[in-house]
């Protein structure tokens, strides 16, 4: 039994760990999809920051804003838009796709 | 027609996997391709509602509907799994030697049944979604939409070969081995889908700790490339874990040990007199 407790200890401190408030406040940024293309292709954003990129789809057509570098898989349907978070992020170019338009639909973020 | 068949077989790959993981290990329970069946029909009929809702859903929570919506059925899926394992742990053996014997099934079966249909539905809601949505989209557009919406049923009778493949390919695993395998096969499933939904949920913008990146293997397996994909569905690979995700990912193995060696457990019964 005292080990079974034992076991749960770890798994209580990571809980209360996670329910702790986020410590950086996060700033925001835009990108726009239009004819399967992202603009900005390079998007500059501060490093060691969390940072809340708004995905505007301005295509008819779903996307999925796909990055593994930056831990995102987030689909954004037609004429709608959606919220990615990422970061912090250590200086450098961290490459996005637009899964679904994966010819055209190329970007990076730049975190410096 | 190619392009669209890539995009849906890849995103049907993972839903396919775990479907033929399921069916091997189910191997053996009566009713089990009626549950089966309601949890890939369930899945698909899921899929279509949360994609026709996708802009609501994705707006919901201040942007952060659609991370949270993914880590809450993942979350699911990973009970159901430790549900499934325990339940296997306890009868396993039972059913093992009743196909041994007669060949007849057990009924006590339905109950991990209903939990992996869960699994399944889940598991065919999360990436037939994506598949409706870009399928949808490509049809609304008209263009062309017809040899594109081929491509995407070629994509999907691609997966579904790939879930025969995968299942068959289990069944040559010899009998005696086979819970084992299959349990463990789920064990780190589980433990992947745990990783996976608490970055959704970091993503969503909660648990924002343990944020480093504990290594980048990267350059030895892109999780962009199929081989990378199978496994980030088969044992959770990841190229940047960060070290929430491994913490989580090593927990939930640790836990879902714990709780098929509490189900095993059987105090001896005392003889009847």
């Amino acid at each position: 039994m005292r080990r079974t407790i034992a076991l749960f200890v770890p798994f209580a401190i990571a809980a209360l760990v996670a329910l702790s408030p986020a410590t950086a406040q996060a700033q925001d940024f835009k990108l726009t999809i239009k004819d399967h293309k992202f603009t900005p292709e390079e998007l500059k954003v501060p490093a060691n920051t969390r940072v809340i990129i708004t995905v505007v789809n301005e295509d008819a057509t779903a996307e999925e804003f796909e990055s593994n570098i930056l831990k995102v898989e987030k689909v954004i349907p037609g004429k709608s838009s959606g919220t990615v978070r990422i970061g912090p992020l250590k200086p450098g170019r961290y490459p996005f796709v637009g899964e679904f338009h994966e010819a055209t639909a190329k970007g990076v973020v730049i975190a410096e | 027609m190619l392009g669209a068949l890539i995009i849906v077989f890849r995103e049907v790959l993972e839903a396919g996997l775990i479907v033929g993981i399921v069916m091997a290990a189910t191997r053996g329970v009566e009713g089990r391709g009626r549950w089966i069946s309601i949890g890939i029909g369930a899945g698909v009929l899921g899929a279509a509602i949360v994609a026709a809702f996708a802009g609501a859903i994705s707006q919901a929570f201040e942007g952060s509907g659609q991370e949270l919506f993914n880590a809450g059925i993942l979350a699911i899926a990973v009970v159901m799994l430790m549900w499934h394992n325990a339940w296997m742990a306890r009868h396993g053996r039972e059913i093992a030697a009743e196909m041994r014997n007669v060949g007849t099934a057990v009924s006590e079966g339905a109950k991990p049944l209903t939990a992996l249909a869960v699994v399944i539905g889940v598991a065919v809601l999360r990436e037939g979604s994506e598949v409706v949505l870009f399928l949808y989209g490509i049809l609304a557009s008209g263009t062309s939409g017809v040899s594109i919406a081929l491509g995407g049923l070629l994509g999907i009778v691609a997966g579904a070969a790939f879930t025969a493949l995968t299942y068959f390919g289990l069944l040559a695993i010899p009998q005696r081995y086979i819970f084992s395998v299959t349990s463990w096969l789920i064990a780190l499933l589980a433990a992947g889908m745990a990783a996976s939904s608490v970055q959704f949920l970091n993503n969503a913008g909660f648990a924002e700790v343990l944020g480093n990146t504990v290594w980048d293997t990267s350059w030895i397996l892109s999780e962009g490339s199929i081989l990378g994909k199978l496994m980030h569905t088969l044992i959770g690979y990841t190229e940047r874990p960060t070290e929430l995700q491994l913490t989580v990912y090593i927990g939930t193995l640790f836990a879902m040990g714990l709780l098929m060696r509490i189900a095993r457990y059987r105090p001896r019964q005392r003889l009847a007199v």
